[in-house]
């Protein structure tokens, strides 16, 4: 069954084309992986993909349900949830807090007013219980998180995405800056994804692609270059080219 | 601890009555404005959105009030009611022009339809008396029971009592989920949508509620001093919310009830000695509070209180 | 009717020349000024004082109040200012309007708080019978020295090094500063310039626009609908945006009095929901 695909997909910014024509399918489950060079299109595919843009042609598919028109929050209650390139993370909140605004939200709870967070137990529960499965420490539970070091708040990242218990995954560069003694915990836990959510990966860092991806998507100016698993791509010589600057038969 | 401090606090404003007697017009005028800054303070201070005009509903229920009283109909609470419905009616009405994008349109916004409803008040005196204020407001007794008095008593324990409740309210609501959301909004709005909050509902819901409130404001003002003025709409009155806000501690319940009661005191000892002494005054305080960063009387307090016990 | 039409394209490039800088200030420092007028303010009491006090002549009083306005905006920029870049709006709200509220009491505790009056030069006074309409002197004076103005700012933009930095740096500040072109100093010499261009405006606009303390109050909502609807990145959108203002403020006045200011009011919501980014802005940028 298809869980994500796209027909078409298209943005222009004034003459630019940004992305130009993609067709994408990924299979309910998938270990998908988008690369590309910068200015390739990723970011805007994945504002595309997410709704935070609207594209110019093309639709998008979720689930068999076209979303081209839904905003963003609507295609997240259809179960498609992101991580961002960029730390989006709530500064003054402590993890908990955030990471149960996020399960609060999954609930569609957030519109109701008269009663306490701290009467939804069992939401709180949930929280903790998340972050504990991340490795989170108690006492990090409770700092503020603009106090954490920087590759425990690359995880908060995906805990807040995987706190809305997803069909579809779009991780957006999840291990970007992290620095080696801490990408660890941010690989297992991108490991450890359970084996139902499809996963959508825009990466940059090959190592990690290839040891995930169990197919791959070259993008290149917009358009996709190649498609195909890890080994195929690996071999083709225009990859080669957009990646090295090598000449494609040097 | 905090349920002890927070109950001082309140019995320290109810105790007020004994302690300056004197005043009694005064602090009734304090809890109004606490009440103004206490939705300023659900607005700006938790959901993050940014005002100029929040005078507009404040005047819009204090000609409300009034001129249902000077109609002929001078029951109190229905008078709030009725303020409370229409402040949070335009706030419906005008969030999404507000919430179109961004801080600056929604300061500018905000400000210029404060402006507008200011003008068209002053331009049509056949309902709102124009620049020489709206006269002939006859309150009935609260209740049927208190009447408004000379000395400013009823209206002292009246607007205490509806502040009292609508700060529980206002508690009760910033505790909840839909509180959280609101300061997920203001700490990260880009990430609200991808968690699935439908952020310009959230904010629709708090603009009309932050209104209401407003406009209970000055309803309250209308009905204590049976009168009401262009004053009610003026840009400095939405300035002077957003001043004692910050002054008290932004995004803080209790900031905003201090930020009101230092400032309206303030500005009674210091204007009693010029005016002008005063404008200069406020100027400074703010350039000072806006370098120095958030916090407010509130913040200083818990800086103090952790250094104490360290 | 050409003498409504005269009088408000009068006023408006009054206003550009006083809200320009303000533009610059938004532009490129994403900075909310509320209390650019106060530069407007400080000039035209320099030119208000020199004029009455001392009987300086017109002219000198002119340049007296803009160096005067740039240089306490020099200052400013300097101590003050500065520090809140980047900072919240809100923060820069708070600043700038507790800056308006110092300036009002300022001037109001040493000149008073009633409506400046002065008195122009012979050869500014008197009118100029066309036909049937008479138009004032002032008024052509007015518009003769704001349209040079704004042409000389329009070639300095547009021509020169400092121009194409500038340009640059309200585009995109970090790229700019990327590319080794000093962002904070530019600022620093182009807010003078403003607070400057606003003195001026204010010598200017004493007859025009009337001068008291609470000058800055009042014409605050101009300056922001100025820059709002016309943009950053331009001379000419602040520019088209302050004609349209002035001819829409003087014309509404005289035909429709009691409106009042409301339908400036109503014109500037309406504006800011239509174009949030400026009526030429996004032409002039792309």
């Amino acid at each position: 069954m298809t869980a994500l695909a796209t027909e078409g997909l298209s943005r222009d910014f004034g003459g630019f084309r940004a992305v130009a024509g993609i067709d994408l399918v990924l299979a309910q489950g998938a270990r998908h992986a988008v690369i590309g060079p910068n200015g390739a299109g990723k970011t805007t595919l994945v504002n595309l993909l997410t709704g935070a843009l609207r594209p110019t042609a093309g639709r998008v598919r979720l689930g068999g349900e076209d979303v081209t028109a839904l905003s963003q929050h609507a295609r997240v209650k259809r179960g498609l949830a992101r991580t961002f390139q960029i730390n989006q993370l709530f500064p003054e909140f402590t993890p908990v807090q955030a990471v149960t605004l996020a399960l609060l939200e999954r609930e569609g709870l957030t519109a109701r007013w008269w009663r306490p967070v701290s009467a939804h137990g069992a939401v709180v529960a949930e929280a903790r219980a998340l972050l504990d499965s991340l490795r989170f420490a108690p006492a990090e539970m409770r700092a503020a998180t603009r106090s954490l070091p920087y590759g425990r708040q690359r995880l908060l990242e995906i805990a807040l995405a995987l706190a809305l218990r997803p069909r579809v995954l779009l991780l957006d560069e999840p291990a970007a800056g992290v620095p080696p003694g801490e990408s660890r915990a941010v690989l297992d836990a991108v490991a450890a994804l359970p084996r139902d959510v499809t996963v959508l990966l825009i990466e940059h860092d090959m190592d990690l692609v290839f040891r995930f991806a169990e197919r791959i998507t070259v993008l290149a100016q917009g358009a996709v270059l190649v498609e195909g698993p890890p080994a195929e791509v690996a071999r083709d010589p225009r990859v080669r080219e957009v990646y090295l600057g090598e000449p494609a038969h040097g | 601890m905090r349920l002890a401090l927070e109950a001082a606090f309140w019995l320290l404003a109810l105790a007020s009555h004994w302690l300056l007697p004197e005043q009694l017009p005064l602090l009734g005028q304090v809890w109004i404005v606490a009440l103004f800054v206490l939705s300023l303070d659900l607005l700006v201070g938790f959901a993050g959105v940014l005002t100029l005009g929040h005078a507009a509903f404040f005047g819009l229920g204090a000609y409300a009030a009034g001129i249902l009283a000077q109609q002929g109909w001078g029951e109190p609470l229905s008078g709030l009611l009725l303020a409370a419905l229409l402040a949070a009616l335009l706030g419906l009405v005008t969030a999404p022009l507000v919430l179109h994008g961004g801080d600056l349109p929604a300061l500018m916004v905000t400000l210029g339809l404060s402006l507008m409803l200011a003008e068209a008040a002053n331009k049509l005196p056949g309902i709102t008396g124009g620049a020489d204020g709206l006269l002939g407001v006859e309150m009935w007794p609260v209740l049927g029971l208190f009447r408004f008095d000379l000395f400013g008593r009823t209206a002292f324990f009246y607007a205490l009592a509806v502040l009292f409740l609508l700060f529980l309210l206002a508690r009760l609501i910033t505790a909840s989920p839909f509180g959280l959301a609101l300061r997920g909004i203001r700490g990260n709005a880009r990430r609200m949508p991808a968690l699935g909050t439908p952020v310009r509902a959230r904010l629709v819901a708090v603009y009309a509620l932050s209104a209401a409130y407003a406009g209970v404001a000055g309803a309250l003002l209308a009905q204590t001093t049976q009168f009401v003025s262009l004053d009610a709409l003026s840009f400095q009155r939405s300035a002077e919310g957003l001043l004692m806000l910050v002054l008290g501690g932004l995004g803080a319940l209790y900031g905003a009830l201090l930020g009101a009661v230092a400032f309206t005191l303030a500005h009674h000892i210091l204007s009693e000695m010029s005016p002008l002494f005063w404008q200069f005054w406020i100027g400074v305080a703010l350039v000072g509070l806006a370098l120095a960063g958030r916090g407010g009387l509130l913040g200083l307090g818990a800086l103090l209180l952790r250094r104490g016990r360290a | 009717m050409l003498t409504v039409l005269v009088d408000g394209i009068a006023s408006g490039m009054l206003l550009f020349v006083l809200a320009v800088g303000l533009s610059v200030t938004l532009g490129l420092m994403n900075f909310v000024n509320l209390a650019h007028g106060a530069f407007g303010m400080a000039g035209g009491y320099v030119c208000v004082v020199l004029l009455n006090r001392h009987g300086v002549p017109f002219v000198v009083c002119l340049l007296a109040a803009a160096l005067f306005a740039a240089l306490l905006g020099l200052l400013l920029e300097r101590v003050l200012y500065r520090r809140l870049y980047g900072r919240d709006h809100l923060d820069q709200v708070l600043f700038s309007i507790g800056l308006v509220f110092i300036a009002g009491a300022v001037v109001d505790w040493f000149l008073g708080a009633r409506q400046q009056l002065i008195t122009l030069p012979a050869w500014l006074s008197g009118r100029i019978e066309l036909g049937f309409v008479g138009i004032g002197v002032y008024r052509l004076f007015l518009i003769g020295l704001c349209g040079a103005i704004v042409l000389a700012l329009h070639l300095g933009l547009v021509r020169t090094r400092f121009g194409s930095r500038l340009r640059a740096a309200v585009d995109d500040a970090v790229v700019a500063r990327g590319l080794g072109i000093p962002v904070e100093r530019l600022f620093a010499v182009t807010f003078a310039l403003g607070s400057g261009l606003a003195g001026l405006g204010g010598a200017l606009g004493v007859e025009v626009l009337g001068l008291d303390p609470t000058f800055p109050l009042k014409y605050m909502v101009y300056f922001l609908i100025v820059v709002a609807v016309g943009g950053a990145n331009t001379v000419l959108g602040p520019f088209v945006a302050a004609l349209l203002l002035g001819v829409v403020d003087v014309a509404g006045k005289y035909y429709v009095p009691q409106l009042g200011a409301f339908a400036i009011y109503t014109a500037m919501v309406v504006l800011l929901i239509l174009r949030p980014q400026g009526l030429l802005a996004k032409a002039a940028a792309r």
